[in-house]
């Protein structure tokens, strides 16, 4: 489900599926979009913060189009105890992979790796970005 | 610190575009006159081989190579490379005066950061800016990087690195009265190319920008990102446009004016050491 901005509509909220990962998706190359995500987590309720929650940051191929600080992104992962991942929409390859993490997250957050739940994988996470 | 206003008078008011440029091996300040000498030769030589520049009457490039002392910023610095090539056309009166057509000059404004850690025999002056046509930048560049076994790089500013130049600018105090403080975004993904100039009065960028910074002489990005969603903000009361989400390819203030492509054009000699320190930090970094 994509959403531009949250909170989502309250007027559907009965057909809504269970939400198992909210990626908050932020374009480099538009300090609006992180404006944009920085409003929106208000609207997130703080169990998604458990392990729920990553952000994606897109356009960092482009290293002369930046408007964003990447220090103000890292820090807001820091913030809200979640992921960052960085990558480019505009190749193939990078997209694909991406895609691929995302959903294997995804499975993670929704239950269905046994073993593994939301909260231990973000802290393995957290622990390789520092190494 | 001051540069000679005089010396320097000719670096105002041209569009430069950026370089930078990896330390220079083996140039030795002494020799510029046989430098001058070798590049004229192979200046010569390529428009011999069809690499002509002009088509039209048949010009005799001179190359001339001087230092401009006063342009840096520490001890560390290298003083400035100055490279002007000159046209004089041949079959005209004795008296004919030598033509500017190119300019180009290498420097270094505390880039303490990139001299410091340089092995012996290396020069380092990372910026370059060149004024005239794109041919002769090519040769020049390509001379210096065959004989000093260095490699230039066009520099581009990123919309981040133009709101910091655009918020430190607008600050600065300037005695008469000064042209808008302008900011031209370019708006993405749609069919026709779209343009916006947002031109704000320079007193009222000055005034805002003096209730966001905290300690004169000191500029954090915090500072610069009010300062920047003041302005964003302020447009979009007007015209319910988010200008954040546009890119921001050029500013304009009284003291200077760049562009994302790497353009820039430096209006007011007092502070024309602490834009080329601003330059020569980019350029370390694209460097690195």
């Amino acid at each position: 489900h994509l959403a531009t901005s949250l909170p989502l509509p309250s007027e559907r909220d009965h057909l809504r599926p269970r939400i198992d990962l909210v990626v908050f998706m932020i374009d480099i190359k538009s300090k609006y979009s992180l404006k944009n995500v920085e409003t929106s987590l208000a609207h997130v309720d703080a169990r998604f913060f458990l392990g729920k929650v990553c952000f994606l940051v897109t356009g960092v191929g482009r290293v002369n189009a930046c408007s964003i600080e990447t220090n103000a992104v890292c820090k807001l992962g820091e913030t809200y105890c979640s992921p960052v991942l960085f990558c480019e929409l505009e190749l193939e390859g990078v997209r694909a992979a991406t895609a691929q993490r995302l959903v294997r997250m995804l499975a993670i957050c929704a239950g269905h790796i046994p073993g593994v739940s939301a909260l231990s994988f973000v802290s393995l996470m957290r622990k390789s970005d520092d190494d | 610190e001051k540069a000679d206003p005089q010396k320097t008078a000719f670096l105002l008011r041209k569009a430069w575009t950026l370089y930078s440029v990896t330390p220079m091996y083996g140039f030795r300040r002494a020799r510029l006159r046989d430098y001058a000498r070798l590049l004229g030769a192979f200046i010569a030589a390529e428009k011999h081989k069809g690499l002509a520049v002009e088509v039209g009457v048949e010009l005799d490039i001179k190359v001339a190579l001087s230092s401009l002392a006063d342009i840096r910023g520490s001890e560390l610095d290298q003083a400035a490379l100055l490279v002007q090539l000159s046209s004089r056309s041949q079959g005209s009166s004795r008296n004919s005066e030598d033509k500017p057509v190119w300019w180009g000059w290498f420097c270094s404004v505390f880039g303490d950061e990139l001299s410091e850690n340089v092995p012996e025999h290396f020069t380092c002056l990372p910026l370059f800016l060149s004024h005239g046509a794109e041919s002769y930048t090519a040769l020049v560049g390509s001379w210096f990087q065959k004989t000093f076994d260095c490699c230039f790089r066009r520099l581009a500013i990123s919309p981040l690195n133009l709101s910091w130049m655009v918020a430190m600018w607008a600050g600065c105090k300037l005695d008469r009265a000064a042209s808008a403080v302008e900011l031209v975004f370019s708006v993405p993904r749609l069919a026709q190319p779209l343009d916006i100039s947002y031109a704000i009065h320079p007193e009222d960028a000055k005034a805002l920008w003096d209730t966001v910074q905290k300690t004169p002489g000191e500029i954090t990005q915090e500072e610069v990102d009010v300062f920047m969603d003041c302005l964003y903000a302020h447009f979009h009361r007007h015209f319910k446009i988010h200008l954040s989400a546009a890119k921001l390819v050029k500013v304009s203030t009284a003291i200077a004016s760049a562009h994302c492509d790497g353009i820039v054009k430096i209006l007011h000699s007092q502070y024309l050491p602490g834009v080329l320190m601003l330059l020569t930090e980019l350029a370390i970094s694209q460097i690195q």
